[in-house]
């Protein structure tokens, strides 16, 4: 019960904080266009810690702005991209990162789908092995007919 | 006096539909495993019953809108009196229970549907398929009336005025987007019951995909329009400028996208070939599974979403067993019933059945791929093992690289034959295609931005290989027709569908590519009668003033575009005020072309008379939705295709084609 | 047999996913551990709400048991809140305010209004001090021991019930005196 309350005064802040301060449309100065551009890929990159799923380049409440500023304040300070993403990580945890580093409880993530790759393979091959093989046995009259029938028309189309 | 009681009248109609779904899901099964031919022919008449009642249920809801009836507390909760009328009818759908209901309408039309035009199924078929999909109606109409009632009231105390639909929904493009990416979700629900029909049956001939194909086509448009407009809708209403995010409730609706994409060329192998029916049947509920496991995800709050549903653990539990009692027990009637594999159709690895395989392959991984990172942050919490994000830098480096896959694929299918080939006719036919598609990709990043990107070549590549390869393969078919027309008349409407659908992949994939690489993006500070550039356009500000909307009041401003020292339009974005919720929106200044959108965003006030703004010039960003729209005719052509209309006359001899069906099951 | 467990897979693949997910819909998405569990409170140097010429760093929190609780007048939650922090002052915790992203004067007319259980306030207008605690938003409580670690982390509203069963406990398990 508590729990859901604070749930949703959560809600309601986020609302009232959003509402207060929109579209925060920031005029900066960028000493080149590198700069510029990893400044945009750092902010699509950060998750604003607060309000729903949003990067910190998107969304509109007032830690994202906090968050964009620091960011802009470190890479005048001649920080690296993963300096600044360690920066934000100390203070506000791994959460904050979209692009999940690879580590202990993420190597799931990054190998799963590397593996299906890699499976995905051995089945393309085993399946068309034994179906080649199947080809090679001698089809019935019926079907041999009805495949050339099927070949036939496919080519007529 | 009537008009009090509509919205009871509506719950009435809302509980005949249940029970209707309830005699729909058990009689005609019921006959069909004792083979009682009156209770089969129970399930035509139910269906249509059953989608009259809700249709009732539907119109008493939306009446209710329309009568500002804030009683009831979802009017109250989602309208206004001071909404206009078109907007008050489309929210019905603006939040969670009326777009359950709209999900039970939508399910129910299908249901009444399929019992229209099946007069050529045999009996026993349309008897089993309409009870699975009574089934499925059965529990969403529970959902309905046990968790999310739309018609419950608040009285006595009954508010003054209603809360106001929520600014973002005021919009043509999300007052069609849910009905589109519904009407997707749902009709997945026809070819997994066909599927569920098929394996209770044991009919899993050549006939049952026909059946099948042109209901999974149909969603599977439907569903492809909807995932479009969504895109469209957060480009032009979000305020971003970004096209896709990655949410949650993104992944979702992608999700059941890419199981109906690999069912539908599943189904092409199936169908023409025989083979592959275990797989087949498998895609088939886990298309539709994936559609109600976005569901889930979207309305239990288990994801944090910028589009979520607000959350309510109560409704959650509900969607969750709902999800687990179809999906586990489909599956598990698969597991029981899913027909021996016979490795008697044979082909080589060079045929269309290979290259379809492959295609198979491919989508389930990237499936896997979408659906691990959407619900990996939620494993490692649900195992106290933390909290991450998983976003876009994550989804892009998988996703690009599988897609660049697939096209290398998808060049080499329309020109294959099923079962063997020789490499070195394909090789012949292509080789132009290849060696074109390389050559203008690697010259076009010159043309248009100067300077060689290796991402924009990559990205061409890709579309063009698509392309070019079709074009030989048109080439090819219609060289050896006495003359044009003929060839022309030749073609199917589901050849034609393919190039269709396969353009459109084509299209969007240059549309991704060229925004991705050229999307410029300025923040400004412009004060009355500054200018700026941003590429190649001069954006002068003239003025701003203060507007009156019908439920708001909004600041505009003017800005003068021109090009080359020519004037060519004028934009004028806003910074909304709705009064109702006291929520501030802003309303961005859109300049649509083919060839590229420039997009202007009102920032605030900076005080020294000076206004922050965002101006962005997006090349080509219009070919992601063309692209999706293709796709999604492509598609329907395919369904228009003669033979669908054959086979129905075909199946006219139920008992021959029944018996032949048991059979080839049991072997 | 062996392909009728094959056909299996599916359905054990989708059972662990629903067990995960049902697991899930008890979990709360916005609960996050502050990455400052365990690690020294960060080092700061701001002046307090209550005179403006008083400067105040992290030795102000070390020494003893001090509950740090960031607040701001702006903030509906962190007036519901005051009760609670009143009812912990009144057991003898040691209670050090952040005036967090305030007005000096709308900050101080807030502790007026809800009552000021706090021994002293660091003021934080700008947020510097909030960032480096990783703070997104108020209120957030921190439980820092007497060598200045933080043990404990509380996002949003404390209830009524929160102040029994999860602050209290806390205090206690870190005594150190």
């Amino acid at each position: 019960m508590a729990h859901r309350l604070m749930r949703t005064l959560m809600l309601l802040l986020c609302v009232l904080w959003s509402a207060a301060a929109l579209a925060a449309i920031e005029v900066r100065e960028f000493d080149s266009s590198l700069q510029k551009q990893r400044y945009d890929s750092l902010n699509g990159s950060l998750r604003c810690p607060k309000c729903e799923n949003q990067a910190i380049g998107d969304s509109e409440s007032p830690i994202a702005g906090d968050m964009r500023e620091r960011v802009y304040q470190l890479l005048q300070d001649g920080r690296s991209d993963i300096e600044i993403q360690n920066y934000m990580t100390e203070r506000f945890g791994d959460f904050v990162l979209y692009n999940p580093r690879l580590t202990g409880r993420t190597w799931l993530l990054w190998g799963l789908p590397a593996a299906l790759v890699l499976l995905g393979i051995v089945v393309i091959a085993l399946i068309v092995r034994a179906r080649r093989r199947a080809s090679n046995h001698a089809l019935s009259a019926a079907e041999r007919e009805r495949l050339d029938a099927l070949v036939n028309r496919e080519r007529t189309q | 006096m009537f008009s009090k009681i509509i919205p009871e009248l509506g719950h009435f109609a809302l509980i005949l539909a249940l029970l209707m779904a309830l005699i729909q899901a058990v009689v005609p099964m019921a006959g069909t495993l004792t083979r009682r031919p009156l209770w089969m022919a129970f399930a035509k008449p139910l269906a249509s019953g059953q989608f009259l009642f809700l249709a009732i249920a539907y119109l008493c809801l939306t009446t209710s809108f329309l009568l500002d009836d804030f009683s009831v507390a979802y009017v109250a909760n989602n309208s206004n009196s001071m909404l206009p009328w078109y907007y008050k009818a489309t929210a019905v759908w603006g939040s969670h229970e009326g777009s359950v209901l709209l999900w039970s309408l939508m399910l129910g039309g299908w249901g009444f549907a399929v019992s229209q035009f099946s007069s050529q199924l045999p009996r026993d078929m349309v008897a089993r398929v309409l009870s699975v999909m009574g089934m499925v109606c059965v529990g969403f109409l529970l959902f309905v009336l046990i968790t999310s009632n739309p018609f419950e009231r608040i009285l006595p105390n009954m508010p003054q005025d209603g809360a106001d639909l929520n600014p973002l929904l005021q919009d043509f493009g999300l007052v069609i987007h849910p009905p589109m990416l519904y009407m997707g979700y749902v009709g997945f629900s026809v070819v997994f019951s066909f599927a569920i029909a098929g394996l209770i049956g044991g009919r899993l001939d050549a006939a049952w995909t026909r059946w099948a194909r042109p209901w999974t086509n149909l969603a599977w448009a439907f569903l492809t329009v909807g995932i479009a407009l969504g895109s469209w809708w957060a480009y032009y209403e979000l305020g971003w400028g970004g096209w896709w995010f990655w949410d949650p409730v993104e992944n979702a609706s992608l999700l059941p996208w890419l199981a109906g994409t690999a069912l539908i060329h599943s189904l092409a192998v199936t169908e023409k070939r025989g083979s592959f029916k275990s797989w087949t049947l498998l895609l088939a509920i886990t298309t539709f599974s994936l559609s109600l496991l976005g569901t889930f995800l979207v309305r239990s709050g288990v994801l944090t979403s910028v589009h979520a549903f607000a959350n309510d653990p109560a409704r959650g539990t509900f969607i969750l067993v709902l999800l687990g009692l179809t999906v586990g027990l489909s599956l598990l009637v698969f597991a029981l019933r899913a027909p021996r594999v016979s490795h008697s159709i044979g082909f080589t690895w060079l045929s269309r059945d290979a290259l379809l395989l492959v295609n198979n392959i491919l989508l389930i991984v990237m499936t896997v791929t979408v659906l691990l990172g959407t619900v990996y942050p939620l494993l490692l919490d649900a195992l106290g093992l933390g909290k991450i994000s998983v976003g876009p830098p994550y989804f892009n480096a998988l996703f690009v690289p599988l897609t660049g896959l697939l096209c290398v694929f998808m060049g080499l299918g329309p020109s294959s034959r099923w079962k063997q080939m020789s490499g070195r006719e394909l090789f012949k036919r292509l080789l132009g295609a290849g060696i074109a598609a390389v050559v203008i990709s690697a010259v076009a990043p010159f043309v248009y931005g100067g300077e060689w990107n290796v991402w924009v070549s990559l990205g061409l590549v890709m579309a063009l290989w698509i392309v070019l390869s079709l074009g030989r393969d048109l080439f090819d078919k219609l060289r050896n027709a006495s003359n044009l027309g003929i060839g022309l008349k030749r073609l199917s409407p589901a050849y034609w569908g393919m190039v269709v659908g396969h353009l459109g992949l084509a299209v969007t994939i240059i549309g991704v590519t060229m925004v991705s690489n050229y999307n410029v993006e300025r923040n400004v500070r412009l004060a009355p009668g500054e200018s700026v550039e941003v590429a190649g356009y001069t954006f002068a500000m003239q003025g701003l003033r203060e507007r009156r909307g019908p439920n708001f009041i909004a600041d505009t401003a003017t800005i003068d575009v021109s090009r080359n020292g020519e004037h060519r339009f004028t934009m004028q974005p806003e910074k909304r005020l709705y009064l109702a919720r006291g929520m501030p929106m802003t309303d961005v200044a859109l300049r649509p072309g083919l060839l590229r959108d420039l997009y202007v965003a009102l920032g605030e006030d900076l005080g020294d008379g000076s206004w922050a703004l965002r101006i962005q010039f997006k090349p080509f960003v219009r070919w992601l939705w063309l692209g999706a729209l293709l796709m999604a005719a492509g598609g329907i052509l395919a369904v228009v295709d003669r033979r669908y209309r054959r086979v129905k006359r075909r199946a006219q001899q139920p008992l021959a084609s029944d018996t032949a069906g048991f059979k080839e099951a049991q072997a | 047999m062996k392909r009728r467990l094959l056909l299996l897979i599916p359905l054990v693949l989708f059972v662990v996913l629903a067990v995960f997910l049902y697991r899930g819909l008890a979990l709360d998405p916005s609960a996050r551990d502050s990455t400052l569990l365990g690690q020294p409170f960060p080092i700061f140097r701001l002046s307090t709400l209550e005179d403006a010429d008083r400067q105040v760093d992290e030795s102000l929190i070390k020494g003893e048991m001090t509950l740090v609780n960031v607040w701001g007048e702006w903030c509906p939650t962190c007036k519901q809140e005051m009760p609670q922090l009143l009812a912990l002052e009144e057991r003898g915790i040691r209670l050090v305010g952040i005036d967090y992203k305030d007005t000096r004067e709308k900050g101080q007319e807030f502790l007026e209004e809800f009552g000021n259980p706090f021994e002293v306030n660091v003021f934080d207008p700008e947020g510097t001090l909030g960032f480096d605690l990783g703070v997104y938003g108020a209120p957030e409580t921190f439980l820092v021991d007497a060598d200045g670690i933080v043990r404990y982390h509380h996002t949003g509203y404390i209830t009524p019930e929160d102040v029994e069963q999860r602050i209290v406990p806390e205090v206690e398990k870190w005594r150190t005196d």
